[in-house]
């Protein structure tokens, strides 16, 4: 017998599984997959300047910094003048879909790739994000690689404000509605990597960036 | 791993005489109670949120088999690969036969008990297969000799500073940092190599989400992401129990995992993993295989402690025992300390190796209190103790003091009788300062602290003069 049919054997038997409990259990499985009602949720106001300035005050609570522009336009001159405060590169890799902004103007130089070893500036936009827990949501795909905000020291994120939700169950909703199913990583991301596996001692930059700056766009 | 929970008692003792670890567990003690208690205030119904969460975990082990089903299938639709393996021996056969497969002479792990429990990393080096350690706590583990976790959620919480500033001086042969800061970042540098050269990358499952076949991973290093997102080849090894119907579902335990654990909102990563890279794309596996491992679990199932089957290993049962406080993970002799692993290894391995388990707690029920899953640990440990006195496997004093105190118990006068010479007896030998040192027929309690001693009168004689009073005075 097959390790699988052993292991469901035996949970069949604790189980007293036969045709007429199947049935009725299948009833409540496919009731159970296709409810969409969430669980009990903290409060959190759904209007539009309230969840901006949720998600920006929980951001900072995650150790993120954060920065708020009226239009894309804006946003190559304010990475550029974050890292200059910061004295970090002006060369970065950057998602496919923020490549047609106007780096160069800005003058950075930002190449639109998959992440490598060697980059220290990972430049990325987010699926959506969730103003509960102050959480980017990030898809993968082709011009979204997942690297882009894992490998480099130094992670920026463009955020439009319209696509801040208040929770992860409605970014589950939009991801339903928009992509049909689930690409092959979603990753929620709230601020820089982290570990206290020293003494319980809070160290940012464990194994991805040592920091996240995030550019809200209200336009 | 090795079972070594039937040295328990002894482990306990040398913890307790362990000065540096007394030091080390009192330090990380507060922290993560602390940080618990503050985090769960942003939860309005924390009881609602928490019944919720008993009640999603226990609509799929009411019907386990099916709901195995159906994730295995949505699973191998997106085109990843299901195995089952009935023990650890398989677990450790089955990765390395992937491994070969695919021509993998390196595997990044991040962290996954059940690879402890399987004993996997021996398996793999034993076949030629270098496994790495990715999580900051089980790096320094496994380079101190592959030392076994103390904690579920921070493996090297009875490590001090000062042990790893000598063992990573001694094993990078780098100058010896003493900074915390420094020694993080001395660590990522090796292990950045070593992320980026594996072809192979082995991780454990928080939850399995039968709507969408992924396995979802909870990790604030960024390891886990490393190891899921860079290596050719993703290994994903859970329980069987750790399916979960919905998003929404994944939603509402995300509310109480990382609180419970580490007093986080939200952990920094979290990551639902669905299926093989497309060939576009620039990252992520190119085969995903699950390893679905029953190891125990599933004769769980059904019976009188299949609420165990709920737990998500938060770990916060261990961090509010007075008893994981005192003497610390190692202590319990496997891979799961504290209530929970008092639960766990009498039923995964065997009831007759972890006799002291279930007698390893004050049955003060902090932790059923803060279990995010509303598991019953106190309950579930009594029922191992009687499940051991049926057995014959208490000592016989004990079983024969048992009956003893039962006999008299059902005797009111006796009881009372009995009750007021113990009294006052004990208030004779504590003497002036009101505490006794040394209990005759309990030195082992007595050794580790005093014992209070009875102001003389028994609650029976209080309460009756009590009521003689309160008659009077009406
Ligand atoms: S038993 Fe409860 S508190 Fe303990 S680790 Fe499991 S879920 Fe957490």
């Amino acid at each position: 017998m097959s390790s699988r049919e052993d292991i469901l054997g035996r949970v069949r038997a604790s189980l007293h599984r036969n045709a007429g409990n199947a049935a009725t259990a299948r009833e409540v499985m496919a009731a159970a997959l296709a409810n969409r009602n969430p669980g009990p949720q903290p409060a959190v106001a759904s209007e539009p300047r309230a969840l901006l300035e949720r998600f920006r005050v929980k951001s900072e609570q995650a150790s993120s910094t954060v920065e708020i522009v009226a239009t894309e336009a804006e946003v190559p001159a304010a990475i550029a003048k974050y890292l200059a405060a910061m004295s970090l590169p002006t060369t970065a890799v950057a998602w496919a879909s923020l490549g047609a902004l106007d780096w160069a103007g800005a003058g950075l130089s930002v190449e639109a790739r998959g992440a490598r070893d060697a980059d220290l500036v990972g430049i990325t936009g987010c699926f959506c994000a969730v103003a509960e827990t102050g959480t980017l949501m990030m898809t993968s795909s082709p011009d979204t690689p997942a690297a882009v905000s894992l490998l480099p020291e130094t992670h920026i994120a463009v955020v439009r404000a319209a696509r801040i939700v208040a929770y992860m169950e409605d970014a589950w909703n939009l991801a339903r509605d928009e992509l049909g199913s689930l690409p092959r990583a979603v990753n929620f991301i709230s601020g820089p990597s982290r570990t206290g596996d020293i003494e319980q001692t809070i160290v940012l930059g464990a194994h991805g960036p040592y920091r996240v700056h995030l550019v809200i766009v209200e336009g | 791993m090795e079972i070594k929970s039937m040295r328990f008692k002894a482990n306990a003792e040398a913890s307790l005489a362990n000065v540096v670890l007394q030091g080390n567990l009192k330090n990380a003690k507060g922290k993560f109670v602390t940080k618990r208690a503050e985090a769960i205030k942003e939860i309005d119904d924390f009881e609602g949120t928490r019944d919720a969460a008993a009640a999603i975990r226990n609509k799929v082990i009411d019907n386990l088999d099916l709901w195995l089903e159906r994730f295995e299938t949505r699973a191998q639709e997106t085109g990843a690969k299901v195995m089952w393996a009935k023990d650890g021996a398989e677990v450790c056969r089955l990765v390395t036969e992937i491994a070969r497969k695919h021509g993998v002479t390196k595997v990044t792990k991040s962290k996954s008990m059940l690879s402890e429990e399987a004993g996997l990393n021996q398996a793999l080096e034993a076949a030629g297969i270098q496994p790495v350690e990715t999580d900051l706590g089980e790096y320094i583990l496994q380079v101190d000799n592959n030392e076994p976790p103390s904690h579920i959620i921070a493996p090297a919480v009875h490590k001090s500073l000062d042990e790893v500033a000598d063992l990573f001086h001694k094993v990078h042969g780098t100058p010896r940092k003493t900074e915390i800061p420094a020694l993080t970042r001395e660590a990522r540098e090796v292990l950045r190599g070593h992320f980026l050269t594996a072809e192979m990358g082995l991780s454990g499952g928080n939850f399995l989400v039968a709507e969408t076949g992924s396995v979802a991973l909870v990790t604030n290093e960024g390891n886990g992401r490393m190891v899921t997102t860079l290596p050719r080849v993703h290994v994903v090894i859970t329980g069987i129990e750790k399916v979960i119907p919905t998003l929404e579902d994944l939603s509402t335990l995300m509310r109480l995992l990382p609180r419970s654990a580490t007093g986080q909102s939200i952990s920094n990563y979290f990551s639902i993993l669905t299926g093989v890279k497309k060939p576009e794309e620039h990252d992520g596996p190119e085969h995903l295989y699950f390893i679905l491992v029953d190891a125990g679990r599933a004769d769980v199932v059904g019976g009188e402690f299949h609420e165990m089957l709920r737990c998500i290993r938060c770990g916060a049962c261990m961090n509010h025992c007075p008893v994981y406080q005192t003497i610390g993970g190692h202590a319990y002799g496997w891979v799961y300390p504290g209530p929970m692993g008092s639960v766990l290894t009498p039923l995964y391995a065997g009831i007759e190796n972890a006799i002291d388990l279930p007698h390893a707690a004050t049955l003060c029920n902090q932790c059923g209190v803060v279990c995010p899953v509303k598991i019953p640990l106190p309950e579930l440990l009594r029922k191992l103790r009687e499940k051991q006195t049926d057995a014959g496997l208490r000592p016989l004093v004990e079983r024969i003091g048992l009956r003893v105190w039962a006999w008299v118990a059902q005797r009111p006068a006796l009881y009372g009788l009995g009750a007021r010479v113990g009294a006052r007896y004990l208030k004779w030998l504590a003497g002036e300062d009101k505490s006794i040192r040394l209990l005759p027929a309990a030195q082992e309690w007595t050794n580790g602290r005093d014992f209070p001693a009875p102001q003389g009168k028994t609650f029976r004689e209080l309460y009756a003069a009590r009521q003689k009073s309160a008659k009077e005075a009406a």
